[in-house]
């Protein structure tokens, strides 16, 4: 739905050059909310701007539903009439809401339809129509003023689908918010996108939006997209940095003669009760030394750290028994063989 | 004598009122189009912008009595004439126009940029912009500004009594100096004393009543100071030159 190919975005000030962008390659699938997460500084905010080319990036082409909007005529803020009408297909949402003060709610959400030429009478059905969507049909004769944060930002979001649009950005959407309203605003951006089937394109600095929400991440690091995929696919991607942080696990050794062992949950091996399994097989008993589990699509997907007893000699075969379900398996304190961890990756 | 000052206070209120509505028909979009033009604007046009920025400086350094007089021959092709009410309203505009404009340019640049990259996000035009967001988002200080606009007109218009146009001024420079008068030199000041405080009152109320009802839009105080973090804005990176620094010094 969004692919951007060598995106690179230079700002030039006073002789200096500052690379904001460089070379970022991003696919972002039809219906899935697609989440990119970075430090400050790191680009996010260029990246999104260069998706709807409210920043024009210095090389790379943006596509957005087939349509290639870097070959559209205009430069930056001299937008052709054809980028413009691209962009009113393409919903914002923005960290600090932005919503027009001399407004009311509803005229808020009415303004990309004015923009749009919607007649009068259809413009109010509609927005009367989303603000009861977002659940703030009480609210339309309201000022921006007048209402809380998590309240503007369901404003900003009703505005941002006034347009019908296939495609919404989140720029920061929660990161003004507490965290009581930010998962509100994360579980009606979910239901939109269930709902309306619409994709989503966030940027974030907080990993617990990635993990509530996103089907697929990003890390951005110094402009460049480091690691990037699909929830499961990362859990696959042994050492990922993504990964790591979605899924944190701890906990050492309670002893030298124990084996701690990260298993890695996803994909089919994910559905089924290898632990009582283990334990059953080779009687043996196991603690838990800590877990991050999710359930994603009906699958459990996560990690999970154990410790069996005795050292890493004694337990090649419990080992090789959980390698051997298509687990994904890392142990601890041992220099990794890196056959090995290929051959459970593989798997 | 109270012919007189009745005819004297219509003579301000003409001109003050006449020369007021020029001024904010040319300063407004005059105002507009010197934020635009900058440097970082919807219209970036630095040649633009440095050209009416220096003719809006040198007509506002200009005094007023002096303008009125070097503009004789630009008036004289306006009006017809160069003595009488009409005749004052042309400088009087004139000079209130880049004073306006100044003012509109304060106001204007002081509504959020995010706000317009909003606009612009639902395929709004500059004019669009401009219409929707940056003039009525600083209405309230634009009404102030009018305010301070017909204010100091109130001032200049003293001065068109040189011209022959009559007003509130004229009469305490005639017949309260220049006759001694006293009494009706001080009538006169407590009539535009009374004329600027309810003018100020009534502007002062027009903003204030917009105001209330809109507010800012952002996030209050609170939530800004739990958060830590400062919010990465890309404009910082390109016109921001204290974030910029410190960008540079992360990708170096």
């Amino acid at each position: 739905m969004i692919t951007t190919s060598g995106l690179s975005k230079v700002y030039r000030s006073r002789g200096r050059e500052v690379t904001a962008l460089d070379g970022v390659d991003l696919h972002v699938r039809e219906g899935e909310v697609y989440g990119v997460i970075g430090q400050s500084g790191a680009g996010k905010s260029s990246l999104i701007r260069c998706v709807n080319l409210l920043e024009r990036p210095t090389s790379g082409t943006v596509t957005v539903a087939g349509q290639d909007l870097t070959a559209l005529a205009g430069r930056g803020h001299r937008a052709g009439r054809e980028l413009r009408r691209a962009r009113s297909r393409i919903g914002m949402v923005f960290q600090h809401f932005n919503l027009l003060s001399s407004r009311t709610v509803q005229d808020n959400v009415e303004l990309p339809l004015e923009i749009l030429g919607v007649s009068g009478k259809e413009r109010s059905r509609k927005a009367l129509e989303l603000l009861d969507l977002v659940g703030l049909a009480d609210k339309a004769g309201s000022y921006p003023a007048q209402l809380s944060g998590g309240q503007k930002q369901r404003v900003g979001i009703a505005r941002a689908l006034a347009g019908d649009p296939k495609v919404l950005l989140s720029d920061e959407a929660t990161s003004a918010l507490d965290p009581e309203t930010t998962r509100s605003i994360l579980q009606l951006l979910r239901d939109l996108n269930r709902q309306l089937g619409l994709t989503v394109l966030l940027i974030t600095h907080e990993m617990d939006v990635v993990k509530s929400i996103c089907d697929s991440a990003a890390l951005m690091e110094k402009g460049r997209i480091v690691e990037s995929g699909t929830v499961g696919e990362l859990l696959a991607t042994p050492g990922s940095e993504l990964a790591a942080a979605l899924f944190p696990v701890s906990g050492d050794a309670s002893g030298d003669d124990r084996t701690v062992v990260d298993i890695t949950f996803h994909g089919d091996a994910a559905g089924r009760p290898v632990i009582s399994q283990l334990s059953r097989t080779y009687n043996i008993d196991i603690s838990i030394l800590g877990a991050a589990m999710d359930t994603v699509g009906g699958k459990q997907v996560g990690r999970m750290r154990i410790e069996l007893p005795g050292r890493y000699e004694d337990n090649v075969v419990p080992i090789g028994f959980l390698r051997e379900q298509g687990l994904q398996i890392d142990v601890q304190g041992l220099a990794q063989e890196p056959a090995l961890a290929e051959e459970g990756a593989a798997k | 004598m109270q012919p007189l000052l009745e005819q004297a206070c219509w003579d301000t209120l003409y001109m003050v009122g006449w020369s007021t509505l020029i001024a904010v028909v040319g300063g407004l979009p005059l105002g507009v189009l010197l934020v635009l033009t900058d440097r970082g604007g919807l219209l970036q046009n630095v040649v633009a912008n440095k050209v009416i920025g220096q003719i809006v400086n040198i007509a506002r350094s200009l005094p007023f009595i002096i303008l009125m007089v070097a503009l004789m021959g630009f008036t004289r092709w306006i009006t017809g004439t160069t003595i009488g009410r009409e005749a004052a309203i042309v400088p009087l505009a004139v000079g209130a126009i880049p004073f306006f404009a100044r003012l509109v340019e304060t106001a204007v640049r002081e509504v959020d940029h995010g706000l317009v990259e909003a606009v612009q996000s639902m395929g709004g035009n500059t004019w669009t912009v401009v219409r929707k967001v940056l003039v009525p988002e600083s209405l309230p200080s634009l009404i102030s500004s009018a305010t301070t606009t017909i204010v100091a007109l109130i001032g200049y218009s003293a001065m068109a009594g040189t011209v022959g146009a009559g007003g509130l001024g004229d009469i305490a420079i005639r017949y309260g100096y220049q006759r001694f008068e006293t009494g009706l030199m001080w009538i006169t000041v407590a009539i535009l004393a009374v004329v600027i405080s309810v003018i100020q009152f009534a502007g002062d109320y027009a903003a204030r009543g917009l105001h209330r009802r809109g507010g800012r839009s952002g996030p209050g105080p609170k939530l800004r100071l739990l958060k830590a973090r400062e919010p990465d804005s890309p404009a910082a990176a390109s016109t921001g030159s204290g974030s910029g620094t410190a960008e540079v010094g992360k990708v170096a």
